[in-house]
Formats: C-alpha cells, structure tokens, sequence
C-alpha cells in the first residue's frame, strides 16, 4: 500500500458536523471502556501450580505448514507427561509472530509477544522464534526479564557464537550478561560449511552464490562462500536476491553467462525460491541448484514444480529428516504419524525436543521460578532425546552435529547423503 | 554468451515483463483519469484473476501432466475469456458497492475505501489458496507461492525459426507481446473514436460540464471499471503463464510497479502509462545485469523521484488540472 505523495487539501473537512463532533467524544471513551475491561480479564500473576509455555512462530504465511507440526511437536511432547510436570500442570498457548500483510513474521508482534510473555508470571519458557530475525527482536527483551527462550529452528550463527557473527554479536542479545537463549538445532556455520563441501563433492567448479538479504539465507550464503573460496571453488558471483520480484529472468540470464556449475541460494520458500529455481531452468542453466533447509518443505517442491527441481536440486538440512531418525527419534515418528495422521514436516521434531527440554529442565528445578528454570536447561548435559544423546554447551548451543543432504527425485525430497557427523 | 547477446536478451526480458507492468498501470491511469482514484485494489484484482485462472486449470485437469495439446488451448482461450470478465465485474461491482456510494465525499474517503477493498482482496486471496485442490498443493499452506502449469512452451522461438543465437526468445515472450501490443492499440483506438470513448474523454476533462451535455457519468465511470479490470483480468492470465508463480500478496508488489509505471507516465495519459511501465521492465532488467540485482529498487524508485522532481505530471503527462 502506497499513499499518494501529496495529501489532498479539502474544505469540506474543516467544518465538522455535529454528529462527528459527538464521535469523537464518544469514541475515545468507548476505547477507554474496552481497554479497563481488557486490563481487568488479564491476570496479574495466576494460579501458582500452572505453569505456561508459549510459542511464538510464524503461523500466518507460506511458513504455516511448517509451524504447524512444530506446535503440534509441542503438544505431544506435553500430552506425553499428560499436562503435568511434578506438581505444576502445564498450559501451552500458541502464539503468531507473523502479520498478514507481511506474510511472514513481523518485528512489531514479535515484540508485542515477548513483552506478553514476560508481563504474564506464569510463563516459563519461551518456545521460538522460527525466524533468526525474530529471535534478535526477541532475545534481549527475555533476558532483561530473566525468561527462558528456546529455539527450535534459529540457525543464525550470531545468535549465540561469539567471533562468528557480527562483531558486537552475541553479546547485544545479553544485555544482563547471562545466557537464557537456548537452540535445539545446529546453526549455519555448519550447514552453510557443509554445503560448500558437499558442492565440491559434488563436483561443482564455478559456483554462483545467491542469498535473500535476510538475517538467515545472507548468514549462510556468506558462510558458503567463505568455505567454498577455502575449498578453492571459484565464485564467479555474490548477490542480494529481491524477494518480492515477479521474475528472475535477467538475473537467469546474467547466471547463466558466466557459465556456472552450480547455484547457491541462501534463502526459503517464502523467499521467492520457487520462482528463481523457475526462471533458472527456464533461462537455460541446466547446473546444480542447491539451498539449505530454509526451502526443505513440501511447499519448495509445489511452489516451483517437480520438473524444475528433479534430479538436479540438492538440500542441506542441519538434522535427519524425521522418517529417517532411529531408537527415540523412530518412536517420535511413530507417535506423530498416528497422532496427526500426517507427516511431520523437518522442525516438528525440534518443536518436539525443545518443549521436551523444558519439561525436564521444569522437573529438575522443580520451582516456578524463571531463574532456576533457566539455570536447569543451561545445565542439560547428555539429553536423550528424539534427535539422540546431546547437551547444551556454554553459548546454549546444542552439541548434535549431524546434517543430512537431500536430492529432490520424483517431486520428493530423497536423502542422498549424510554429512558432518558429530564432534 | 557475448555481451551483445546478452544485451539483447536483457532488452527483451525487459521489455516482456514491462509490457505486463504496463497492462497494469493502464488499470490504474484510466480510473485515475475519469475519478481522480487510485485503485489500491487494482493490483490485489489482478492477484484475485491470477487465482481464478489456476483454479479453472486445476478444475480443467491440466496441471496433470500428458494434457493434450488441443485442451491446452481451449483452456488458455477459456482463460482469456473468463478471467477477464470476471476482473471486469469484480472491479465494476468495488466501484459500484463501495466506490460510488462515496463519490461526492472527500478525496481521501474512497482512497480509504480502496485500501480497504485492497486488504479484502488480500485476504480472500489467501483463503483461496487454502482450498484443498491440488493446484494448491492440496490447501496444506493457503499463503505458500502456489506452482502455475507451463502451459506455454518454453521452447526457444529463434532456434525454430533457424537464427542460431543464445538469445531466448521463447513462446512464453511471443504470448506476453501478441497479447498486450493489440489490447493496447485497442484501447487506444477505443478511447479515441468511438462514442463511449469520446464520453470518456469528455467526462476526465470535466465531470460536471460533460453532465450538462447529457452524459450519463456514472454509466462512463463503471464503463472505465470494466475496461481497466478487463485489462487487469488479461495480465492476471498471462502473467502467470510467463512468471509461474502466484501468491496471495502478488498484487502488493506487481501493483506498485504499475502504480509507480503509472505515475512515472504521467498518470491519467493511457501512452504514459505504456510508457512508463515498458522503461521500468527495462531499468530492472538492465541494472539486474550491470549493476546489482540488490540495487534494482533503488535505482527504479531514485528515477521515479528524478522525474517527479523534474517533470511533476510525468513523462507524457501534461494536464494541469489538480490532482490528489
């Protein structure tokens, strides 16, 4: 929505009727009304045997499917200690972080969420965010109110390791200090790293290097680029994409004449991806297309076509896709599948495990006390859980290295490959 | 590729995709021209049409692969004919319901009013694409970009025709060109000489006085709705068989390029808008290539600031009468 440079001077507007007049008078009270009632339903700080967790995800826009099995994750993982941890009962609310006009998470109602959660004292543990942009809005903002955070799908690599992101990175996220940001999913310096490996494998040559200016596909793009230059692959390009752009044709056609072997796109569905693999194959490149797990759903596939993606597009994924995982990860599988009557999309599992952490850190503290809470799920070590034996380490980061590489075959996505391996 | 061939083949891209922005800014300028509106809802009218012309294609069964050659025309005839007709009505029932109502209250009311329809289009674009077809890859993600069949070949016209080149001129470009060169000459040619175009004129220049010469306005003002959403219907049908991915936000993006395509022309004047549209494909398309696909934006909205600071009313526009 664009409003006209110039606002239009009217006359008619300078002489209010009465009846407008009355409106206005009436329409601030009204407001003051439905705030008071709205102030007086919210609870100041609630019964003290309930403790809540909220997500905060993108539910409104492309990354809905995926959201979606992640919050379900969530619910399983508490219906399966049946709502209750020792002597609290656990209330779980899902909350949106997108807008509609966006399509995609909004800065404003991520923050608007964390405020919500940190003003309701029943609150314990913060689930999300989904996007590692929203996680910046968020971080800070739960670690001045000493509120748990756990992610189950931010990959940016400057959210917790220090000297790898920005410089003043991840510091600016810990006003007071301390770490309350914990993530159940390994951060793009690998995936971004593996990448480029697994391009060279590949036999990739000339490689050209794409990303959607977003905090996460910039993040990894840059990461496998670096690791690429240090492989000795030649980058023979390194663009910002436009993510609203009705088609890439020009950017096809600039690709395609500096005669590359392989296209890099650090970005997601909801970045146009489907279009660009389109308009890729349409101007003529007829190289690999690889992208990291930001465009690992079904809807990658619907959006650009089967036939634009067969046999010719790689994925990497910082995990192994949840049909794929053994001992309490097939179990997870298992139960999903029977519960929802539908496949978990890749995070579901992260969902899963991130609430499934906080429940046990609720156990182990065994308080309703943010703090204690915190320093519980700081204090994970050796955590069985669907996704296997890992531990936080002192950034909240997980130990799980393991990634896996996907080929799209048939109009599905096929693991090819796994890679990395644990550390 | 040689930079020649590759100037050429940014030229024609450009000049495909403009001529679809130009499609669209026609819809803007005419309603502009007549009502002094800007139809915020245009772009989000186009984004309703892209999505009726999925649906029929998936009602049709052509996103099945094996279609036979002759359905597949059919359907792209149906598509010129259903589509536009249903943007044309749409556009002309938004004007009837919450345009015309308003007509005579301040400017910045039916503005308000059109930023409305705009979030109702918006929205009922997403619902759609909840629906479980399987052109909607099964409702799963209502706001996920949704896969439009190739119906168009994306076969290489200059190599069939023998010039060996590794230009791309594909059937696709010949589809987008053969369908808006003759719209716009037609409207044109509309606007020019018949009686209703005549009106048209008459009622742009001075609503008022062309009332006291006995025409019916409002009969002239939803005539220029139907016009410009017909036009809107036509790009909703090829601009998907060209760039074969719709979303339900498309109209934000696609519309301000015609808006700004639009206003660069000088927005009331039908070749500005043309114009206008046909250089912005061809900026983007250029600076794409030699500068940087991150720039493009800046560089199209810093020569739209050029030229409103320089030329107020446009390129072509030269009318002096106040605007909002």
């Amino acid at each position: 929505m664009t409003f006209p440079p110039i606002l239009p001077y009217n006359r008619a507007s300078r002489r209010p009727s009465r009846r407008t007049t009355l409106r206005t008078f009436i329409a601030p009270f009204a407001l003051a009304v439905l705030l008071a009632t709205g102030a007086a339903c919210s609870k100041k700080s609630g019964d003290p045997s309930v403790i809540k967790l909220v997500s905060s995800l993108p539910r409104t826009g492309s990354a809905n499917a995926q959201t979606t099995t992640i919050v379900n994750g969530i619910r399983m993982a508490i219906a399966e200690v049946g709502g209750k941890v020792g002597e609290f009962t656990i209330v779980y609310e899902d909350w949106d972080d997108a807008s509609p006009q966006r399509g995609n998470w909004d800065a404003a109602i991520e923050a608007a969420n964390a405020d919500r959660a940190i003003k309701d004292a029943d609150v314990m543990v913060y689930l999300g965010t989904y996007n590692s942009g929203a996680a910046k809005v968020a971080i800070p903002k739960l670690n001045q109110a000493g509120l748990a955070m756990i992610s189950p799908a931010n990959t940016a690599v400057g959210l917790t390791k220090p000297g790898k992101g920005e410089a003043n990175e991840p510091e600016i996220y810990r006003p007071t200090g301390t770490i309350n940001y914990f993530r159940v999913v390994p951060a793009d310096d690998l995936q971004g790293a593996v990448g480029a490996e697994w391009a060279k494998k590949l036999g990739a040559g000339k490689v050209f290097v794409l990303h959607d200016r977003e905090l996460y596909g910039k993040g990894i793009a840059d990461i496998f680029k670096q690791r690429a230059v240090e492989l000795g692959l030649e980058i023979v390009g390194y663009e910002g994409t436009d993510a609203k752009a009705s088609n890439y044709k020009a950017l096809a056609t600039k690709i395609k004449a500096t005669g590359c072997s392989l296209v890099y796109f650090g970005g997601t569905t909801q970045s146009n991806a489907g279009q660009l693999a389109k308009d890729l194959r349409a101007g003529g490149f007829d190289g690999m297309f690889m992208v990291p797990d930001g465009c690992f759903e079904k809807a990658f596939i619907d959006s650009a076509g089967a036939e634009n993606l067969n046999d010719k597009t790689y994925v990497t994924f910082g995990g192994v896709p949840a049909s794929r995982l053994t001992g309490k990860g097939a179990d997870f599988y298992r139960a999903y599948t029977e519960r929802y009557k539908s496949e978990p999309e890749v995070y579901a599992v992260y969902g899963y495990e991130a609430a499934k952490v906080a429940l046990d850190a609720i156990a182990r503290a065994g308080k309703k006390d943010r703090a204690a809470i915190i320093a519980a799920i700081a204090a994970t070590r050796d955590f069985e859980g669907a996704l296997g034996r890992w531990s936080f380490d002192e950034n909240g980061d997980t130990t799980m290295r393991t990634m896996s590489g996907q080929i799209v075959r048939g109009g599905d996505f096929q693991l090819l490959e796994i890679l990395g391996g644990t550390e | 590729m040689t930079p020649f061939e590759v100037l050429v083949q940014q030229l024609a891209t450009g000049l495909s995709n403009g001529m679809i922005i130009a499609l669209l800014a026609l819809g803007y300028t005419m309603v502009y021209g007549i009502v002094e509106l800007i139809n915020f809802a245009h772009g989000d009218l186009f984004m309703l049409g892209t999505f009726l012309a999925l649906t029929l294609v998936g009602v049709l069964g052509l996103d099945k692969a094996g279609a036979s050659p002759e359905a597949t025309v059919g359907t792209m005839a149906l598509l010129f004919v259903v589509v536009p007709a249903f943007c044309a009505g749409l556009n002309w029932g938004v004007d009837r319901l919450a345009y015309k109502p308003i007509r005579s209250a301040p400017r910045l009311a039916p503005l308000v009013a059109a930023i409305g329809v705009s979030f109702v289009f918006v929205n009922l674009g997403q619902f759609w694409g909840g629906l479980p077809m399987d052109v909607f890859g099964g409702g799963r993600a209502a706001a996920a970009p949704k896969n439009f069949p190739a119906l168009v070949s994306n076969a290489n016209l200059l190599e069939n025709l023998g010039i060996s080149t590794a230009v791309r001129f594909t059937w696709r470009d010949l589809l987008v060109w053969g369908t808006t060169l003759p719209l716009m000459i037609g409207l044109t040619a509309f606007v020019r000489y018949t009686r209703l175009g005549k009106a048209m004129r008459a009622t742009a220049q001075n609503p008022v006085a062309a009332q006291l010469m006995g025409i019916d306005t409002n009969r002239v003002i939803g005539a220029t709705f139907l016009i410009g959403g017909a036009l809107g219907g036509f790009a909703a049908v090829i601009y998907p068989l060209f760039n074969p991915t719709i979303y339900f936000q498309l109209g934000y993006r696609t519309g301000m390029d015609a808006f700004t395509a639009a206003v660069l022309g000088g927005i009331g004047n039908l070749p500005g808008a043309v114009l206008g549209g046909i250089l912005i494909g061809l900026i983007r398309a250029l600076s794409d290539q030699y500068i940087e696909t991150r720039w493009t934006n800046s560089i199209v909205f810093g020569i739209l600031v050029l030229i409103i600071v320089f030329r107020p009313s446009g390129l072509l526009g030269a009318r002096t009468r106040e605007k909002v």
